[in-house]
Formats: structure tokens, C-alpha cells, sequence
């Protein structure tokens, strides 16, 4: 646990503190944040040119990579230094996660690929079709794509339709990755503004990742990687 | 919700998947059909022949004299007299004599001479003897007893009046036109040859290989011409005492008057085993074989469905599902395949014999049960399914490492 120096009143969605990851043993320079904080209901944008570590980032705070050393809180918890299978329960009842790509399994339905997150989650929640359809109808999906193939959709409701599945356990921290750029700029802001308004409604923690600037406009806090990010240096 | 994302995906790749199924399918069914015939032959022939100590014919082999005087395979090579049989049955030793003529058919059926002795002390399976379903034992010349399966095929009642032909086979030349038989009666079912054969006396034997002037004279008075047999081809044997089977064979096989040969069914019946078990062992090892090939075709396919599922096991993962599940859904997967093709092969199996059952107790003696419900079936499917899971291993394990490697970036 980190030590929770910033006993301020706003509790903290994120906490890193002194992470460093490698994705193999040998590379010379690890990846290192020194110490990041988002508190909770904060919707921040986290931009950075290509290569530049945002999706590393987005993995590790997803929990699918685990830091070598330092430690990762989220919500006030422990997270990055629990068994791997506890950290899969948390993040299937407490993050929702979109990628830039490949969100749904494409042959099953889209319910049957909502319902998958809500099993996961095993939150035992017995009136998912209905919230579905009420997320759906949110995110200006006519609710008759329930029942239709993911593979069928256009990759504007399949990204739409990710967000439904990653709201679906009402999670407390959304992850999303690159969402817009299979979208055209009139659709991309639509996305852009529906996702805001729906995080802000639930209060839901928002860690945006994307290269394009242009979508900085919706967002309070805007965060580079690079700044984030310090040069290990000697210890190698 | 596992089994159903699981049949979900393999839906979603339903070619590869059916060839695969159709590859299982087929191994299983040959390596269920080897394993049930092996069974089921070797508990139909040990129920063809019970409480007979001994069977005697003309020197030949043991298994020979065996398969045509109990199974009705093959013919006979040569008789004996049917003095020999009257020296038998008076034996101190003997306790009853069961003579029996082999040689003729009747539309596909064997044609048995013999006398009552054989409805009396004749006995199959464990220690049960014959019954009929209706008539009686014959007592005249032209009088036969059919078995149940010869009534059901040829629809004959008893009181119907046959004709019988000479030679074995379905169509011969010379028919015994002139002498019909009387059906006296009809046996109930045993499930051995007995149920394929027709019985007739000795003498009724005789007559219908009479020439056709003797045969008239016959029809006109039985008592005219002379019938009583010169040679049969066995005699079964009961003894008074067992401890006293060696010494009489020993002696039957010294018989100084007649070229004779004992064989003890059991001992027979082993070597007939024997002689099988190789035959047998190769069946099996074929039939794993074959299941092999098919189950490594199994994990191949599931191994080379891992490239395109990177993404969907990304997902999985996000989702919450750890290693563990990717693991069993995998497994889960090859499970669903194998037990829908066990299941379809015992039905193939089940079906496959319902409608050969008749042509192989005709054609080979062998009586099998079509139903493959059984424990033995049982134990393979379960064999099998083990084999399945530790060969889908390697495909789940690959899923299981993409599944701790798997991260959000994956954009292949
Ligand atoms: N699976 C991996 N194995 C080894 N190195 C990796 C792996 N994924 C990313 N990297 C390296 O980590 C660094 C950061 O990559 P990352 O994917 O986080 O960048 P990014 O900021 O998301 O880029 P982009 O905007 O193109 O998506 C890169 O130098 C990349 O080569
Ligand atoms: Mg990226």
C-alpha cells in the first residue's frame, strides 16, 4: 500500500507511485513513473506521440501487466500487488476497459457479449438485458442491436457498443484506448460527447488515451506520458 | 455460460470444426465397434454351448470340429459311422449322446439331423435348455423343428409343410422336391445358431439323399425302405462324471474301429481365443491409432484457431477471465467436440448393428447386442475423454500463455 500522504478529502482513483516495468528482462531502459494521482471522478486525457508508453500505461493500470516494482493503487486499494486472481475479480467488477480496436468477440451477439462482462464480474446482476438497453439507448443505439452479431455492426456501434460493456458493472474506473480513430470527425465528437456526459453522470473515474490533440477540448485535465514518465537512469 | 461461449466460438468456426468432429467421429466409432464386437463375440460364443463335455467327429482340428459341429461354419470334412455313436452312447462313462448330421440348407439355413435326445439335453448359455414357443419335438420321418430366427425369416407356422434341398447355399440345383416336411416345431429364441438352424432326424437325413425311386417307395410306406443312418458327423457328449473326461477321450482318440477325435469344448474354445486375441490386439491397437491421429487433428485445429483468437482472448482477459478460464475454455471446447462424438458413434454403432444384427448371425455366428449402452462403452467413451483433455492441453496451455500475455495493444 502506498502511503497515503495526500489525505486530502477528495479520495483517489489512481495511485502510482514509483512504478517501473519492462516488458523483457533485457531491455536496457524501463518504463517509470515516479508518482501520478487521479482522483475520483476526474476525466483526464492522456496524449503522447506514438510509442511514447500511453497504452503500457493504460495496460498496467488495467492490471494485464504488472509492474516489476513500485506499486499501483486504484480506488484506495491495493491493486498492482494482488494475486493475479484477485486482481481479475477486481478489475472485472471495478474497471471497464474499450481498446482502440477488437472490443467484442465477433460472433456472439451483443447481448451475449454484455452479458459476458456482467458474468466475469459475477455480480449475480439478474436485470442486465435491461440496463443494456437503457445504456444502448443512452449511447443513441437502437436497442434491436441486442440480438444482431457483433461481426454485423459498423465500427461506430461496435465502439458504442464497448462502452455499454464497460459501463455495464458500473465500474468506478473507465480505461479507454484510442476509441475514435476508426471514426469520422462528426461521429468522433458525438462519441466524444456521449462518453463525457455518461461518466460525469455516474461519476465514473475517465483515463483517455489518444494521440489526436484535437479531442483535448473535452476533457478539464490533460496529462503527457513523457511528463509522467522519468528516465530511470543509471540503475539499471 | 462457459460451455455456451464455448459453443459459440466453436459455432463460429464451424468447417474446421465439423471436419474435425467427422475425424472423431469415425475413430471413436471403430475404436467402439473393436471394443464392443470384441465383447459381445466373445460372450455370444461362450453362450453357444453349455454342460456338453465332449464333442467327437472325424480327426480334424479341434477348433475345426468346433466351429462347424457348434457353430455351423465350414463343413465337415469327414463322418464318422454311426456305429460309433451307438458304442458312445453305450458307454459306462456316458451319461447321454447327442448325434448330429450336418451337410444340407434350406433357403440359408442350416439343416441338422439329429434326434431327441437333442431337445433333451442340449444346453446354451448357463446351463438353459432348449424350450419351445410352440409344437413339439419331432417323432416322424418328414417332421423338423425350426429355430425362433428361421420361423421369424421364412414365416413358417408349425403344420406347414416345407421342402428341403440338399447342399449348402441359398440356391442349389437338385431340390428334394419330393419329400416335404411337416414343421412340428419351433424353438424359442437362445440367441446362438440354434436359433438359424433347421432339425430333422437322422433318418429324415438319409431319406432326402435317397434316389428318386427309393424316395417314391418311401412316400408310399415309410417302413419300406431301410433309413437308419451309416455315417453322422459328431456326437456331443454328456459324462456321468468329469473326473473321467481324460480317460474317455483318451480312449476315443485310440478307437481302433473308427477314425475318431475328443475335444473338450472349453479347451477348443480357448484356442479359438487364442487365436483371436492377436487378431483382436491389432483391432485395438489399429483402433487407438486412429484415435490418436484424430485427436492430434483435434488440437491442431484448436492450436491453429489460436493465432486468429489473439484478440478475442484480449477481450476475455479485460473482461475479467483469468488464464484459468482461457485454459478451460479451451478444454471445454475439445470436451464438447468429443462427448458429441461419442455420442453420435454409439448411436452409429447402436444403429449399425440394430441393422446388421441378422446378416452377422447368419453370416459369421455372431450374435451381438445392438445396444451399446453399456459399461464397457462407458469405460472407452470415459478412456477416450481423458486422452482428449491431456492431448487439448497443449492447445489450452498455448491459450493460457496468449492469456497472460495478452495486452491491450494487440493490434495484429
Ligand atoms: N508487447 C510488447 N513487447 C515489447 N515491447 C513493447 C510491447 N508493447 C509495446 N512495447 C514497447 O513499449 C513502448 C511503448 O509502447 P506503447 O504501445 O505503450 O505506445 P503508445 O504510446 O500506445 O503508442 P501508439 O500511440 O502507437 O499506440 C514502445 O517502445 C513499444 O516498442
Ligand atoms: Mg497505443
Amino acid at each position: 500500500m502506498p502511503n497515503t500522504i495526500s489525505s486530502a478529502s477528495t479520495p483517489l482513483a489512481i495511485h502510482i507511485d514509483q512504478l517501473s516495468y519492462k516488458y523483457h528482462k533485457a531491455d536496457k531502459t524501463s518504463f517509470y513513473i515516479p508518482n501520478w494521482q487521479v482522483t475520483q471522478g476526474e476525466q483526464v486525457f492522456l496524449h503522447g506521440e506514438s510509442g511514447s508508453g500511453k497504452t503500457t500505461l493504460l495496460n498496467l493500470l488495467a492490471g494485464v501487466l504488472t509492474p516489476q516494482s513500485g506499486d499501483i493503487a486504484l480506488l484506495e486499494q491495493a491493486f498492482s500487488t494482488l494475486s493475479s486472481k484477485k486482481r481479475d475479480k477486481f478489475r472485472a467488477q471495478n474497471i471497464g476497459v474499450v481498446f482502440q480496436q477488437f472490443n467484442l468477440i465477433p460472433y456472439l451477439s451483443v447481448l451475449k457479449n454484455i452479458q459476458l462482462a456482467s458474468y466475469f464480474a459475477k455480480t449475480g446482476n439478474t436485470q442486465i438485458e435491461q440496463y443494456a438497453k437503457a445504456l444502448l439507448l443512452a449511447l443513441k443505439l437502437p436497442t434491436t442491436i441486442l440480438q444482431k452479431a457483433a461481426n454485423t455492426l459498423s465500427v461506430g456501434q461496435q465502439q458504442r457498443v464497448a462502452i455499454a460493456r464497460a459501463l455495464i458493472n458500473k465500474p468506478k474506473l473507465l480505461l479507454v484506448d484510442e476509441p475514435t480513430s476508426a471514426l469520422d470527425a462528426a461521429s468522433r465528437d458525438a462519441f466524444m460527447t456521449l462518453l463525457i456526459d455518461l461518466c460525469k453522470q455516474h461519476g465514473i473515474t475517465l483515463v483517455f488515451v489518444s494521440h489526436d490533440m484535437h479531442l483535448q477540448q473535452f476533457f478539464e485535465r490533460s496529462v503527457n506520458v513523457t511528463s509522467l514518465l522519468k528516465e530511470e537512469g543509471s540503475k539499471c | 455460460m462457459l460451455v455456451s461461449l464455448a459453443w459459440s466460438s466453436l459455432a463460429s468456426r464451424r468447417k474446421s470444426v465439423i471436419l474435425t468432429f467427422l475425424s472423431l467421429l469415425i475413430s471413436i466409432s471403430v475404436l467402439l465397434s473393436v471394443e464392443h464386437i470384441r465383447q459381445q463375440a466373445k460372450e455370444s460364443f461362450n453362450r453357444t454351448i453349455s454342460d456338453v463335455d465332449m464333442i467327437v467327429g472325424a480327426p480334424s482340428g479341434q477348433l475345426n470340429l468346433l466351429l462347424y459341429s457348434v457353430f455351423r461354419m465350414g463343413s465337415p470334412t469327414s463322418n464318422i459311422n454311426y456305429k460309433s455313436y451307438e458304442t458312445l452312447k453305450g458307454s459306462s462313462l456316458v451319461k447321454w449322446a447327442i448325434p448330429i448330421s450336418l451337410g444340407d440348407s434350406h433357403r440359408g439355413f442350416r439343416v441338422m439331423g439329429t434326434n431327441n435326445s437333442y431337445f433333451e439335453h442340449f444346453k446354451y448359455g448357463t446351463k438353459q435348455p432348449l424350450t419351445f414357443s410352440s409344437g413339439q419335438p419331432f417323432n416322424a420321418l418328414f417332421e423338423a423343428v425350426i429355430g425362433a430366427d428361421v420361423a421369424k425369416k421364412l414365416n413358417y407356422k408349425v403344420g406347414q409343410s416345407v421342402v428341403i434341398a440338399h447342399g449348402i447355399g441359398n440356391t442349389s440345383f437338385t431340390h428334394h422336391d419330393n419329400t416335404p416336411f411337416i414343421i412340428k416345431g419351433i424353438l424359442s429364441p437362445t440367441g446362438t445358431p440354434v436359433d438359424k438352424t433347421i432339425h430333422v432326424s437322422l433318418n429324415a437325413i438319409e431319406a432326402i439323399h435317397l434316389s428318386p425311386a427309393k424316395q417314391a417307395k418311401l412316400l408310399n410306406n415309410v417302413d419300406s425302405v431301410n433309413t437308419t443312418p451309416e455315417s453322422i458327423t459328431a456326437v456331443m457328449l454328456g459324462l456321468k462324471s468329469k473326473f473321467s473326461t481324460f480317460k474317455l477321450q483318451r480312449d476315443i482318440n485310440n478307437y481302433k474301429a473308427d477314425r475318431l477325435m475328443a475335444v473338450l469344448p472349453g479347451v477348443a474354445m480357448t484356442e479359438l481365443w487364442q487365436m483371436m486375441a492377436t487378431v483382436e490386439n491389432l483391432l485395438r491397437i489399429i483402433g487407438i491409432l486412429v484415435l490418436v491421429s484424430s485427436l492430434f487433428g483435434l488440437s491442431t485445429m484448436l492450436l491453429a484457431s489460436m493465432a486468429q483468437r489473439k484478440n478475442e482472448i484480449a477481450v476475455l482477459r479485460v473482461l475479467g477471465a483469468g488464464p484459468s478460464v482461457i485454459f478451460s475454455l479451451v478444454l471445454v471446447e475439445a470436451l464438447i467436440l468429443v462427448i458429441l462424438a461419442s455420442a453420435a458413434a454409439t448411436a452409429l454403432l447402436s444403429l449399425t448393428l440394430w441393422l446388421l444384427g441378422d446378416w452377422l448371425g447368419a453370416t459369421y455366428g455372431l450374435f451381438l447386442n445392438a445396444n451399446m449402452l453399456n459399461v464397457e462403452t462407458l469405460k472407452v467413451i470415459a478412456v477416450i475423454t481423458v486422452a482428449a483433455i491431456i492431448t487439448s492441453a497443449i492447445p489450452a496451455y498455448e491459450a493460457y500463455k496468449n492469456a497472460l500475455h495478452s495486452s491491450l495493444g494487440a493490434k495484429n
